[in-house]
């Protein structure tokens, strides 16, 4: 569980963020979404520690995490995984030394072991034998794959994703957010994920945040998107022409 | 009023924010075997690539010296022979130390920052503090230690291979023979000068790996950005070891 209590964040002058009390819970799938530049990535940077709040606190369980020190902070993070809207894949490693980096630092494994495990989180997402490639010679889709293996080689208590599936086909965008369904249920993570993608907000919406100019202004769970009549959460999903429009026709034949 | 502080409080700003980066880069390491591992990669690479510059660069300095000293004492009534004893003190006091760090500065110290700049950038440094890896120590312990065995090393070479210049260009010149240059080489000799030249490579090699490092760690922006970090960790690590080189020779030969 991970909760943010009146969270502000500023950048000089400029207010990312207004106010934010919110809790995510374990084994659920915690969506925030918004227009671009709501300030989702900011936020998610504030829960990890990668940004400090101006204001605010932010909970990890019991423990206030924006009062540790640097030492109680990495050991938090033993138990954090996190994906990057730009992968951030090392690039001079092939994806096998990618994955395998974390083992490496943190654990005593033997290689064998350590090989065992990455081809164990490489099958899990679908990337067997993709293990001698460079991130510059795998797609984009299969970047953030490998982004979500070694985010979860360490088997995370946290998962955070940032918008995982952009920039990716539809079917892919899919398989991507039933993998991170997939594991956070097996293994009761809690996960948040950044999106602005519709189809993981019906698909994969345990609960939902939505973020306007870094003002939290709705929470939810997916069957409660289409009967809200919060008019920012409505202009938010129905943005598109093509969905106006259907949903014009249902309301009409309704 | 404001403008004439301004400069001081940025140098100090500057200055306490590399003492706590170089605090957080000398913690004990996770796990030594990778930062040992690290350590071989940096020494190969600061090392072997780096062995043909000098050699270039300390040929022409000891070839330089000699022809500059033949010129000055020609009619004097100074023995010939003293060339060699020159050119050797030269080398060893003042331009192996010098002027090998100042080119290392330029090739090695750009190159660490563009390395961690870019890092910075493509955020594999905050994936990494994901993890929770101390990211400042794993980046730059390696490449400080690594430079402290390696570059006094190369300045041993250079000093060997600029004698070797000024043998080459004397004895070229035609005004002395070989014996006369080597009898040079072996007069007047003080231990002490070489201990100057270990400190004083030791010194500057911490500097400009140290420099280079902070300056790359906190880049910000784009590939402008990072394109001026490097070139100001050359300038910065460039000012720092002439300073640091007046200074060292007020102190051990006062
Ligand atoms: N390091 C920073 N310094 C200053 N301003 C920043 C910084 N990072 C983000 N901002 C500002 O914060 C606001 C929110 O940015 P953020 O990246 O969180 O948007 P986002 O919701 O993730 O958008 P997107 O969906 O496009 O990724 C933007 O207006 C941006 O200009
Ligand atoms: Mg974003």
């Amino acid at each position: 569980m991970i909760r943010a209590e009146n969270v502000y964040k500023s950048f000089d002058e400029n207010e990312v963020l207004k106010d934010i009390s919110i809790t995510f819970e374990a084994g659920k799938t915690n969506l925030i979404i918004g227009r671009s530049g709501a300030g989702k990535t900011v936020f998610l940077k504030l829960l990890v520690g990668l940004m400090q709040p101006t204001k605010g606190k932010i909970w990890y369980s019991d423990v206030d995490f924006t009062s540790l020190g640097k030492k109680e902070v990495r050991q938090i993070r033993m138990d954090v995984g996190m994906l990057f809207q730009g992968s951030a894949l090392f690039d001079s490693l092939t994806t096998e030394e990618n994955i395998r980096f974390p083992l490496d630092m943190f654990t005593n494994m033997t290689s064998k072991e350590k090989r065992q495990q990455v081809d164990k989180v490489l099958e899990r997402v679908n990337l067997e034998g993709s293990n001698d490639k460079y991130p510059s010679e795998i797609s984009g889709g299969m970047q953030k794959r490998v982004g979500i293996a070694r985010s979860i080689v360490l088997n995370p208590k946290y998962l955070f994703c940032d918008e995982p599936n952009s920039g990716l086909d539809p079917k892919t965008a899919l398989l991507i957010d039933e993998l991170i369904k997939d594991i956070t249920y097996e293994n009761n993570i809690t996960t948040v994920i950044n999106t602005h993608d519709m189809n993981s907000v019906m698909g994969i919406g345990d609960n939902i945040a939505l973020l306007y100019m870094g003002q939290l202004v709705w929470t939810g769970n997916k069957s409660e998107v289409m009967g809200s009549d919060n008019e920012l959460l409505q202009s938010f999903i129905f943005a598109s022409p093509f969905l106006q429009r259907l949903r014009d026709a249902a309301l009409n034949k309704g | 009023m404001d403008f004439i502080l301004r400069a001081p409080k940025r140098l100090l700003f500057h200055f306490g924010r590399y003492l706590l980066l170089m605090r957080n880069a000398f913690n004990r390491p996770e796990k030594w075997s990778m930062y040992w591992k690290e350590i071989l990669r940096q020494m190969d690479d600061i090392g072997i690539g780096s062995i043909v510059i000098v050699v270039l660069i300390s040929v022409f300095m000891g070839a330089v010296a000699a022809i500059q000293f033949i010129y000055q004492l020609d009619g004097q009534l100074i023995p010939k022979y003293y060339i060699g004893y020159i050119v050797r003190d030269l080398a060893i006091i003042e331009s192996a130390p010098t002027i090998t760090c100042l080119v290392l500065a330029g090739k090695v110290g750009s190159n660490m920052a563009a390395e961690i700049g870019g890092m910075r950038q493509k955020e594999h440094i905050d994936a990494m503090e994901i993890m929770g890896v101390n990211t400042a120590g794993y980046l730059i312990m390696p490449k400080v230690v690594a430079a402290l065995v390696v570059i006094p090393m190369l300045v041993v070479f250079s000093a060997f291979v600029a004698i070797l210049g000024g043998y080459i260009a004397s004895v070229g010149s035609g005004e002395l023979t070989g014996g006369e240059y080597l009898r040079g080489t072996r007069s007047f000799f003080l231990p002490n000068n070489v201990n100057m030249m270990f400190v004083k490579s030791l010194v500057f090699a911490f500097l400009l790996t140290t420099v280079s490092c902070y300056k790359g760690y906190f880049v910000k922006g784009g590939s402008v950005e990072l394109g001026e970090a490097s070139t100001q960790a050359v300038v910065y690590s460039n000012i720092l070891i002439l300073l640091a080189d007046y200074i060292i020779a007020v102190i051990l030969t006062g």
